[in-house]
């Protein structure tokens, strides 16, 4: 018996073939109002996601980085359907959400594990029956069976754990619970919200493997969101950066590691801790506080933390565009454009 | 009475319901005041229980502890009722590694601040009101003005964490403790986050003890660093010992799984096995199971405690030969 079969792995078909996205975005717009004044009057709104497009390939993993409040975890709820939508099209497989696709067959198809192990289990279920719970609804037969047996893929021994309470592990042990609830559901997108920021490395690097392990026995799809760049660089095929609402820099991941185009970018990626103890780092790669996104910058959004801003930043939105050494690498940033006005445009990011 | 800020003697932590876990066995450690420290250690060994048991924040009727707790002089283990409150959030705070945990979501962040500034320094709303604001400045709020108003539903993850950090330093504790703070956070916020923290420690003088599994985490923000495993305390040494010449097995397979320049899709490498149940007190090497160095001889007593310099400590029967440079 295949491990596919031995865990109860029943994803709705594949209608469009490979060719077709899994999953497409486009434009996709989220305001929340702000409330305020006497009578809690909308004054203002936050422009947590503006304008963001992106497809996923099936079988692909597309990892998102991005600065705290850039729009990450609004992007992944917008996708599962939890938050509603302002404007933009969700395409899943072909089918329109709102359209022939329906916000039920949505979340049959994709899942996600959150940023906080602790707000999605409900504290008074037993780990076996929120492993069950997903399983049970989508009327699957012997949920009890397929959740032991999702625990032990994902290194929780049933038998030790089946019937505690989420108060009763470790942040690590409730996010693998997490992974295997999600699971249960039998998706084929799985959107992982700093899923494995709470594991230590060598828990991260099993769960990593596992992650692995069932993209290649189910055929899975991951959107990947983490600030561990190492784990985004690891995990991913592509690395999609966000900054404050929008899309600025999506390029596969080789290419992007060997030459960052965004400034932003630049500065996000020489943020990593350093491993010597002798030369700890001593200031902050990106000064300034992140713009609000109540009334974000005019022009190019990052232009007040950029080193290598013109006049034509401040004025004029970047559209994000193929390198031209490689159509593949986009990049929304007036150097990369020859004909942007910018005093270095054609010339890329100055070392 | 002691001068040092921190004082742990053989702390053991039981946990009785359905099953017994044995979530910390025997652990001593000390801080000399103002220092950071960083707890370094796999996932359930306990980093979180050892923060809670200083803080008093143990379940009385499920939890069993022995040993001695000393902080500041003070006998922990013995406070009770208002001295307890006292001290929480006090002499000692903590910022925890789920914000849901330490957030209210029902009262605006500046509120909780202020609250907590009210009930220790007994100062009025109005002040107290100022010195949250102050706080939100500090660790770099933008409009710390407005955000004074926001529920924290309303803020990023790392904005709350900052909300977090501000509330935890609003009373100037003598001593941080700070549960994985950064581990939501993006790579250029959590460097600023931990800049912040070196920055307001020295500031404040306060010591730190920072819970993290992420060893870059513990290099940029502490001193020393003490690993744990299964509830103990495998090796202590200052943050340089630990990385240039970590003596333990499982000190040396965290080292191995990090993921600097590892490629896409090739196998990590992880250590290999899960960390054991905890459901008896160890009577060996908790780490043999899994310990590629492992002898007959790891699982038939406790290992002895090397310690090759002063504050510097490594429980393995085979730390004392000679490490291999790779
Ligand atoms: N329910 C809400 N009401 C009002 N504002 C919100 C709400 N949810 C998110 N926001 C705002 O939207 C912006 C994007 O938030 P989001 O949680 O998507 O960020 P993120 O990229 O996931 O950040 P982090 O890395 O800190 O988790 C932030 O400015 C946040 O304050
Ligand atoms: N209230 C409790 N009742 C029973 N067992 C508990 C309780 N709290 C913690 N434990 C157990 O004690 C052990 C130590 O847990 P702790 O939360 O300290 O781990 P940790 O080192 O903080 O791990 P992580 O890095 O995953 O947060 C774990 O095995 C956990 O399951
Ligand atoms: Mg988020
Ligand atoms: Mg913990």
């Amino acid at each position: 018996m295949s491990a596919t079969e031995d865990v109860g792995y029943d994803p709705t078909p594949d209608t469009g073939g490979p060719a077709q996205p899994l999953i497409k975005v486009q434009n996709l717009k989220k305001y929340f109002p702000v409330r305020g004044g006497p009578l809690g009057r909308v004054q203002a709104q936050v422009q947590a996601v503006d304008g963001v497009s992106f497809d996923v390939a099936k079988g692909e993993t597309l990892g998102i980085v991005g600065e705290s409040g850039c729009g990450k975890s609004t992007t992944a709820k917008l996708l599962i359907g939890l938050t509603e939508r302002d404007q933009g099209d969700i395409i899943f497989d072909g089918l329109a959400l709102g359209e022939k696709l329906s916000l039920k067959d949505l979340r049959r198809g994709v899942q996600m594990v959150f940023q906080d192990s602790y707000a999605t289990l409900n504290p008074r279920m037993t780990i076996e029956a929120s492993v069950a719970f997903g399983a049970r609804v989508q009327g699957l037969d012997k949920p009890e069976d397929r959740a032991r047996k999702l625990m032990d893929r994902v290194g929780l021994d049933p038998a030790r754990f089946a019937h505690r309470y989420p108060h009763e592990l470790s942040g690590g042990q409730r996010q693998r619970v997490n992974i295997a609830r999600a699971l249960a559901m039998s998706p084929r997108l799985v959107v992982l919200d700093e899923a494995v920021s709470a594991l230590d490395k060598s828990v991260e690097a099993q769960v990593l493997n596992l992650l692995n392990d069932l993209r290649a026995e189910f055929g899975l799809t991951y959107i990947f969101i983490s600030h561990d760049l190492n784990v985004v660089r690891y995990i991913s095929d592509r690395i999609l950066v966000m900054y404050l609402g929008e899309v600025v820099e999506v390029a596969p991941v080789a290419s992007i590691w060997a030459e960052q185009a965004h400034p932003y970018t630049r500065s996000l990626f020489s943020a990593m801790p350093s491993m010597d103890p002798d030369n700890r780092t001593k200031e902050p790669p990106l000064s300034g506080d992140p713009p609000n996104p109540i009334n974000p910058p005019s022009g190019c959004r990052f232009h007040t933390r950029c080193r290598f801003k013109a006049d034509v930043c401040k004025t004029k939105t970047p559209k994000l565009a193929g390198l031209s050494v490689n159509a593949k690498h986009m990049v929304a940033c007036h150097l990369h454009d020859a004909d942007s006005g910018h005093p270095k445009a054609g010339q890329g990011v100055p070392s | 009475m002691t001068g040092k800020l921190v004082d742990i003697r053989n702390l053991s932590v039981r946990f009785k319901g359905k099953r017994t876990v044995h979530a910390i066995n025997d652990v001593s450690l000390s801080m000399e005041q103002g220092e950071t420290l960083a707890l370094l250690g796999e996932s359930g060994s306990g980093k979180s229980v050892t923060l809670k048991t200083l803080l008093g924040l143990l379940p009385p009727k499920r939890s069993e502890i022995d040993g001695s707790i000393h902080v500041n002089g003070v006998d922990v283990l013995s406070l009770r009722g208002k001295a307890l409150a006292k001290y929480r959030g006090g002499e000692v705070s903590m910022v925890f590694q789920e914000p849901a945990l330490a957030l209210d979501p029902v009262f605006t962040v500046g509120h909780q601040i202020a609250e907590s500034v009210r009930r220790h320094k007994g100062v009025s709303r109005d002040e107290a009101m100022s010195v949250a604001l102050d706080m939100l400045d500090r660790v770099r709020i933008p409009s710390a003005n407005r955000r004074l108003h926001n529920y924290p539903h309303e803020l990023s993850g790392g904005m709350r964490q900052r909300v977090m950090i501000a509330l935890a330093l609003a009373c100037r504790p003598r001593l941080l403790l700070a549960d994985e703070p950064t581990t939501a956070l993006d790579a250029t916020v959590q460097i600023q986050i931990l800049l912040l923290l070196r920055e307001l420690q020295k500031e404040f003088g306060m010591g730190v003890i920072f819970v993290t599994h992420d060893i870059g985490v513990a290099v940029e923000i502490s001193e020393r660093v003490a690993v744990m495993y299964a509830g103990q305390i495998f090796e202590e040494g200052t943050t340089r010992e630990i990385i240039r010449e970590g003596r333990h097995p499982y000190t040396q397979g965290l080292l191995a799984a990090n993921l600097h320049d590892v490629e896409q899709g090739q196998r990590l490498n992880a250590i290999p096995g899960a960390p054991p149940a905890l459901e008896s007190k160890p009577d060996g090497c908790s780490f043999a199971p899994r310990c590629p160095k492992a002898l007959p001889e790891c699982t038939a007593g406790l290992p002895p405690m090397l310690m090759p310099a002063p504050r510097r400590r490594v429980a393995c029967i085979r730390a004392g030969e000679p490490v291999v440079a790779e």
